[in-house]
């Protein structure tokens, strides 16, 4: 990529971010009801895409590769125990972070 | 009036204020990690202001100029904002010129706090929601330089340190299933991600994914209206 298509690239993610966080403020402003359908997606769409998108992150690890996605597996089993347990999300963050550093660099 | 709603906005900023310089701090780092100058992330953080779709545009910028699928990736994986925005078209009313900043920065923990915090009694509510969200935009900011200013001077080994984006999401998930009194929409999310991943190959299974939850939720809706309301 180009400075000038990276600077195109980076000027998208800007006003697409922008349109996702206005758009309701543009379709539904001040002193109009909100339609049922969209306060009922509104309440039950975010936890499948939380599930999503810890999909997405996994997207490329796989089951077959050299390290059977263990060190994957492992700090996310690590996160679950510490959240659980505490339930501090920047706790949970970081110890999942530190484990998967740890075991890529000196166990895998 | 803005002095009291900052005294009392800050308290509820401050996990943020860890969290976002530890996560801010990776992603600087990460940033340099791949390459890019300090501007990127400095930038970068302050303009989309979207955690993980900073990481996001990391990538594409290191593959195939593609704009159209920088702009459906970028509302796949921001999507949920549009319903943040939903929930705080009531609560941003009557704020002045304040809600266009508000919206600007509605990210995930802004939103939470905003959306969550009953505003006392006296304290302005608009200057409030405006300090909540400058004060977490600012950590994120600072947090994205310090690490690619430091991250120059840094020599530990990083690998691995693109898991944080990971856990990140992990956490989100885990910490809205704890709070869920049904877990429908949590597994289908896994669910028809994971079948559609299979199917469709890491490229191309997110359009499929949200195609299919959208499709599902839409339809269950009798089943569950009751259960949401």
């Amino acid at each position: 990529m180009t400075l000038t298509q990276q600077l195109i690239t980076i000027g998208i993610v800007i006003a697409v971010t922008i349109f996702t966080r206005a758009i309701a403020f543009w379709l539904f402003p001040e002193g109009k009801k909100t339609p049922p359908f969209i306060t009922y997606l509104g309440k039950v769409l975010p936890p499948a895409v939380f599930g999503m998108l810890v999909i997405y992150c996994l997207k490329d690890s796989s089951l077959f590769s050299q390290t059977h996605a263990l060190p994957e597996l492992l700090s996310i089993a690590l996160i679950a125990v510490v959240h659980v347990w505490k339930r501090n999300m920047f706790l949970s963050i970081a110890t999942g972070t530190v484990c998967y550093m740890l075991l890529m660099q000196f166990v895998f | 009036m803005i002095k009291k709603a900052f005294k009392c906005a800050f308290p509820y900023t401050v996990p943020i204020l860890t969290g976002f310089l530890f996560l801010g701090i990776s992603y600087g780092i990460y940033m340099r990690a791949l390459g890019f100058s300090a501007a990127y992330p400095i930038f970068m953080s302050m303009l989309i202001f979207a955690g993980s779709m900073e990481f996001v545009t990391a990538t594409m910028l290191l593959s195939s100029f593609n704009p159209v699928g920088a702009a459906l990736l970028t509302l796949m994986v921001n999507a949920r904002h549009i319903f943040y925005g939903i929930t705080m078209v009531s609560k941003y009313k009557q704020v002045g010129r304040k809600k266009w900043y508000l919206i600007f920065g509605m990210c995930d923990e802004s939103f939470s706090i905003n959306c969550s915090v009953d505003v006392p009694e006296g304290v302005d509510k608009g200057w409030f929601y405006f300090w909540v969200t400058l004060l977490n935009q600012s950590y994120w900011v600072l947090g994205a330089t310090s690490g690619a200013l430091i991250g120059s001077l840094l020599t530990f080994d990083t690998k691995g340190l693109e898991f944080v984006m990971t856990a990140l999401f992990v956490v989100i998930f885990l910490d809205n299933w704890l709070k869920e009194k049904n877990y429908i929409s949590s597994l289908l999310g896994l669910a028809a991600s994971l079948a559609c991943l299979v199917l469709f190959g890491a490229d191309k299974f997110l359009v499929p994914s949200m195609c299919v939850i959208f499709l599902i939720l839409s339809l269950a809706r009798p089943a569950l209206k009751k259960e949401v309301a």
